[in-house]
């Protein structure tokens, strides 16, 4: 019989050694791969993928990994599987010339006749023949259900294909086996029973006319794994399955702040904008300046030379470029210089899984320091929500791992919850941005509240904006009796500040007049007075000079008498 | 149903190692032949281990497996061959 390979030494801690996929983002759910050297059933209906996944296994193996492997086909030839897979990108053919893969066809006549007792040893003869010509390590049998249903009795097929799995083992080749949905089984003919490893199960489902693909790992023993159902698609590099992302909740935390590109936005927030690697969702009403908002940011980040990745799920990029122009943010000129890349698709074009698997691929590829995503919930159609929630909490979860600032749009319903999003992601928003509309006084008006941003001070006031030729400028803050003020009231109430600052001016503009004239008649009146004494001054001077001329004078003649009549004096 | 006498019917009997079926079923070809294509026929036996590539190339899946190659159309029939009645019948050996 075929060659016996150890399955394993005798490890002091026996661990359950793994065999990467290389199928994107599998490894993630299953904690490293498939179990080495055991079997692992992928089971599913008809279209869900199971060959192909089969097929990646066993082509990655023998491209990245340096394990060659061997498929043994039931359902389709050679030819038709190179086929199958060269829409994946994989090029069969080269590497059965490269001898790093083998593919072996059993065609099974449903009208086989039989006659008596026999064994599938050829099979075994011809799968240890591939086996030995590539050095295999790796095998799948797809589909190896086949095998039923023909005139082969059912107990001796059962009782080979437990043979074949046990086999498999003693072979050392990590094995995958396919099997077609039974109905109220994993599979049609229960091989679930002889495979007791690892089980996954794939399935693809319509909701609301989009087809999901899903892939849970119904059992996986001796292993931590993920249980949930992951989506998954095939894209142009094969199988990609979500999420891509780790199952753990420990990415590391920026401190560095961005500019969210409104100066005075920035102010509100602390003095220094958003942190980096956080999320950011901007919700508002329909015409609120969301995507307005977004393009600042982008700008923001293009001028410190980063790479911004625009999803635009409701515009194509020449209009939001030719908007953008209209208050003043001139998107065009990063994308020439390469900074910025829009990615546009409507919503609807493909089904979810395959959009945020679209979007986690260009991420990979720009490899960007800020996305935006606008908006989120144009993914809703119908009653996705929950879907829609699980999905973009990896997308958000992927951002963040990889240190990328996200700034997500929510459109929010007239009428709905203003501090709600459809799409009920808030519980991951770092920073959440609200703008509304504010309706008074017969007209709307652009107010701009943060609803919250974590690990930071931040502004708790309502602020008006507007869009202006120059970009969005925040307006000063008036709180009347009913709040603040906006649009005409605020305008109205600038006015009236206006008028009293300038009654104020005039009035100190009077008083000074007032004050001068004051001082002008002072100094008239002081003038006068000070003529006046100096004429009465000079008046009493004079009366004073007279009296003593006088008093002279008597004198003067008193002596002339007396020396006239010769009498005595006193005086001389 | 009478082949040309001068044609030979010829035989491939495909086995899996020396074991008891495998005797089994030759020993089961062998007295159907002689009894019913004595002198005209042709039969071979393979070993599937020790030519594998045979067993690819014709697209084996069982042991023992009875091929009649002429004349055509090729015929198959799987099993130790003890059900005598359905080896006469699907080789189409006349009676």
């Amino acid at each position: 019989m075929a060659g016996n390979e150890p399955v394993a030494d005798l490890p002091i801690l026996p661990k359950l050694s793994k065999c990467p996929t290389g199928i994107s983002g599998l490894d993630d759910v299953t904690g490293g791969g498939l179990p080495r050297h055991r079997l692992t059933l992928v089971c599913g209906g008809a279209g869900c993928g199971k060959t192909l996944f089969s097929l990646e296994f066993i082509i990655r193996g023998a491209m990245e990994f340096g394990e060659p492997g061997v498929v043994m086909s039931f359902d389709e030839t050679a030819e038709e599987l190179t086929q199958n897979v060269a829409s994946l990108g994989f090029d069969l053919r080269t590497l059965v010339a490269e001898k790093k893969l083998a593919i072996v066809y059993v065609l099974i006549n449903p009208q086989e006749q039989v006659s008596g007792h026999f064994d599938l040893e050829p099979l075994f003869v011809r799968l240890n023949y591939a086996i030995k010509s590539v050095a295999a390590k790796r095998l799948a049998l797809d589909t190896l259900e086949a095998v039923f249903g023909n005139s082969f009795s059912e107990v001796t097929l059962r009782s080979e294909i437990q043979r074949l799995f046990r086999w498999t083992k003693d072979c050392g080749v990590t094995t995958i086996v396919t099997g077609e949905r039974g109905r109220d089984q994993l599979t049609r003919h229960g091989l679930e029973e002889y495979i007791s490893d690892c089980v996954i199960s794939l399935d693809h489902r319509v909701v609301d006319q989009v087809t999901t693909r899903r892939l849970r790992v119904v059992k996986y023993r001796g292993t931590v794994h993920g249980t949930n159902e992951y989506p998954f698609i095939f894209g142009s590099n094969g199988i990609s399955v979500l999420p891509v992302t780790s199952l753990a909740l420990n990415h590391a935390a920026s401190s560095e702040r961005i500019s969210t590109g409104v100066h005075r936005l920035d102010t509100m927030l602390g003095g220094q904008g958003f942190f980096r690697g956080s999320s950011v969702l901007l919700s508002g009403t329909a015409g609120t300046g969301k995507t307005t908002l977004a393009a600042h940011f982008v700008r923001a980040a293009c001028e410190r030379q980063e790479r911004c990745l625009y999803f635009a799920f409701e515009e194509a990029p020449a209009q939001i470029q030719r908007n953008m122009t209209s208050v003043g943010v001139d998107l065009s000129q990063p994308v020439r210089a390469g900074l910025l890349t829009f990615e546009a698709t409507r919503p609807s074009a493909t089904g979810l899984e395959a959009h945020l698997l679209f979007m986690h691929q260009a991420v990979m590829a720009v490899k960007p320091s800020v996305v935006v995503v606008d908006p989120l919930n144009a993914f809703i159609s119908g009653n996705n929500a929950l879907e829609v929630k699980a999905l973009l909490v990896r997308l958000i979860d992927f951002l963040k791992s990889h240190g990328i600032t996200g700034l997500f749009t929510s459109l929010t319903g007239r009428g709905s919850e203003q501090e709600g999003t459809d799409t009920e992601v808030s519980s991951l928003i770092d920073t959440w941005l609200i703008v509304r509309d504010i309706e008074a006084h017969g007209e709307r008006n652009r107010g701009l509240t943060i609803l919250k941003s974590r690990g930071m001070a931040h502004s708790n006031q309502i602020r008006e904006f507007k869009l202006t030729n120059d970009g969005i400028a925040l307006c000063d803050v008036f709180v009347g009796e009913d709040g603040v003020l906006m649009g005409t009231a605020r305008m109205a109430r600038e006015a009236e500040e206006d008028f009293a600052q300038r009654r104020r001016s005039q009035e100190i503009e009077r008083l000074e007049r007032t004050l001068a004239e004051k001082e002008r008649a002072f100094a008239a009146q002081s003038q006068a007075l000070q003529a006046a004494y100096a004429a009465d001054r000079n008046n009493i001077r004079q009366a004073m000079d007279d009296l003593a001329e006088a008093d002279t004078s008597r004198v003067k003649s008193h002596l002339v008498q007396a020396r006239n009549r010769f009498a005595d004096s006193s005086e001389t | 149903m009478n082949a040309v006498a001068s044609e030979k019917t010829a035989f491939l009997l495909y086995v899996a190692g020396p074991s008891a079926r495998t005797s089994f079923a030759i020993s089961n070809i062998r007295n159907i032949c002689e009894e019913y294509l004595k002198d005209c026929y042709d039969l071979q036996v393979i070993d599937i281990y020790q030519q594998p590539e045979l067993a690819e190339a014709a697209n084996i899946i069982a042991a023992p497996t009875l091929v009649r190659k002429l004349p055509p159309p090729s015929r198959r029939v799987v099993g130790d061959l003890s059900d005598r009645d359905r080896v006469l019948s699907v080789m189409d050996v006349a009676r």
